[in-house]
């Protein structure tokens, strides 16, 4: 079990995250939801310990994350995997290299073995064949789908997602949705998937956490999400562009803006 | 009074400005520190990164080869034709050798062989770093559990420390060579006297003197390069500023520390 303690996390005057209380339960996927900006990522990053939180704790069962020494804390990522929204393939290495870093870095398996087990991942990806290619050569989806095979390398316990589908045709998205679905299912891996994509993060996960301004507005089971009674939740997973969330930023009105404007031309009331 | 008032206003808004900018110059110096430093008590720990010291010197010590031997190439051939039209309205020519080999080993050697790796290496190495940073491979390798301080800004660190004093050594050997051939070839200097001058004036402490500013220059360059480009701001503006930043303050920082370890071994 995952659990984040009072989490908050504030970036100078913005708060990207206020106080939260969350529990990822192991073995299950939990969809982390939310429009651009409601801090989904953010709380990805904090329970992934890339970043620190500003309050609170991450407990890993009885381990705290925060202030864990670095040594105990790479220990606990050899069993974590994650995929980046924009993969993050090492550019200088080939998809091969790429998918086989972890194995070379933390295994001491002969290269034959290694060869096998990067041929099985990437086939289980549909990119066998596709070895020598460099990142730069890969379109999006190919990117992404090697970047999942290269976070499952290691066979990880915990996997975060972030944006997993974002960017991608539908059937590129899909496959990387069914991807996530059936190989948690068969590892029964710990995923933590971070996404707006309504129909991928309630068609693959078992809980599901919506966001919205750094709060958690509701969580459950996918149909209790999609039964919420909440007129935000019906909003987002909608999308409607009218409602209680509003679409503009702007804390002052366009209108009050222009005809208060010294200079601007003032309308007969 | 309200002259007065805006003066002062005037005033305070300058030293209110420059203070801002001490802090964060002090601030800057202190987590690039920090950060060095960081990286370089991971030297003794496991897993050893020898291989990509090598890949590093490779990269940085070779790739810089060329335009280290054109740059010692055309500056003793300037060198030996400055000296040799200055030298020559007091008859000393024959001291050719000893102003060419003395420039050289002690001054221009390491300060044009360290600029040179700033701007072929050090810029790169920003980019490199900052680029990683963008495109979230840094922290592709902490989910892999592989420390970033340890696997990229270490063998860098390293490798200009020992690459800088190398690349200065060739810049000596090929700026003393070219001198002569101008001196020698085309000037007339008798050889002997080119020669005998060079020996019986440069010492092993100008030599080493030459090598320990490279040393210095080396591991500076290293450090101030890897911190623009592992704390540059995730943009690709961000990126663009560090790097220029990392050869602007790379450079400066390389006339100032000649000035002091001149200063030291005179």
């Amino acid at each position: 079990m995952i659990r984040g303690e009072k989490l908050s996390k504030r970036y100078g005057d913005v708060t990207a995250l206020s106080p939260t209380d969350i529990e990822i339960s192991t073995g299950k996927i939990t969809a982390i939801m939310g429009g651009s900006g409601s801090g989904k990522t953010t709380l990805l990053r904090l329970l992934a310990g890339l970043e620190a939180p500003t309050t609170g704790h991450i407990w890993y069962g009885d381990e705290d994350l925060c202030g864990m020494p670095v040594k105990r804390l790479y220990e606990l990522r050899e069993s974590m995997g994650m995929l980046f929204q924009y993969s993050a393939l090492l550019n200088s290495l080939n998809v091969y290299d790429n998918v086989a870093f972890p194995l070379h870095e933390h295994t001491e398996l002969d290269e034959s073995v290694i060869g096998t087990m990067v041929s099985m991942k990437l086939e289980q990806v549909g990119l066998r064949g596709f070895e020598d290619l460099m990142p730069s050569e890969l379109s999006g989806g190919m990117a992404k789908r090697v970047a999942f095979a290269r976070a499952m390398a290691m066979d990880p316990r915990v996997v975060f997602f972030d944006e997993p589908t974002s960017g991608l045709d539908p059937i590129s998205a899909g496959v990387i949705s069914n991807l996530i679905s059936e190989t948690s299912r068969k590892n029964r891996m710990t995923s933590i998937v971070v996404t707006h994509d309504v129909d991928a993060g309630l068609g693959i996960a078992d809980h599901v956490i919506l966001l919205w301004q750094g709060c958690i507005i509701a969580e459950g089971a996918p149909e209790s999400i999609r039964n919420s009674d909440d007129e935000r939740v019906q909003q987002f997973l909608n999308g409607r562009p009218d409602g209680p969330i509003p679409f503009s930023r702007s804390t002052t009105s366009y209108i009050d803006d222009l005809t208060h404007k010294p200079g601007t031309v003032r309308f007969a009331s | 009074m309200s002259n007065l008032f805006v003066k002062q206003s005037a005033t305070a808004t300058f030293f209110g400005r420059l203070g801002r900018h001490a802090l964060r110059g002090i601030e800057q110096i202190g987590d690039a520190t920090m950060l060095g430093l960081g990286a370089l008590s991971l030297f003794f720990v496991r897993p050893w990164q020898g291989k990509h010291f090598v890949l590093q010197l490779s990269a940085l010590g070779v790739g810089s080869l060329i335009i280290i031997i054109i740059t010692g190439a055309f500056t003793g051939m300037v060198l030996a034709l400055q000296g040799y039209y200055t030298l020559a309205k007091f008859g000393s020519e024959s001291l050719l050798g000893a102003g060419v080999g003395m420039s050289i080993i002690r001054e221009l050697g390491p300060v044009l062989g360290a600029f040179m790796v700033i701007g072929r290496a050090g810029s790169s190495i920003t980019a490199e770093i900052g680029i990683m940073r963008v495109t979230e491979q840094t922290d592709a390798l902490e989910m892999m559990a592989i420390n970033p301080k340890q696997r990229i800004l270490l063998p860098r660190i390293v490798a200009t420390t020992i690459a800088v004093p190398l690349l200065v050594s060739i810049f000596d050997v090929i700026g003393i060579g070219s001198g002569y051939i101008v001196g020698v070839e085309l000037l007339g200097v008798n050889p002997g006297a080119y020669m005998a001058e060079l020996v019986s004036t440069v010492t092993m402490h100008d030599i080493y003197g030459g090598w320990v500013k490279a040393v210095v220059f080396g591991f500076m360059i290293g450090m101030i390069c890897t911190y623009m480009g592992y704390r540059s701001e995730p943009t690709t503006e961000g990126v663009a500023r560090a790097t220029t930043q990392a050869v602007v303050v790379s450079s400066v920082t390389v006339l100032i520390l000649d000035y002091i370890l001149t200063s030291f071994y005179l």
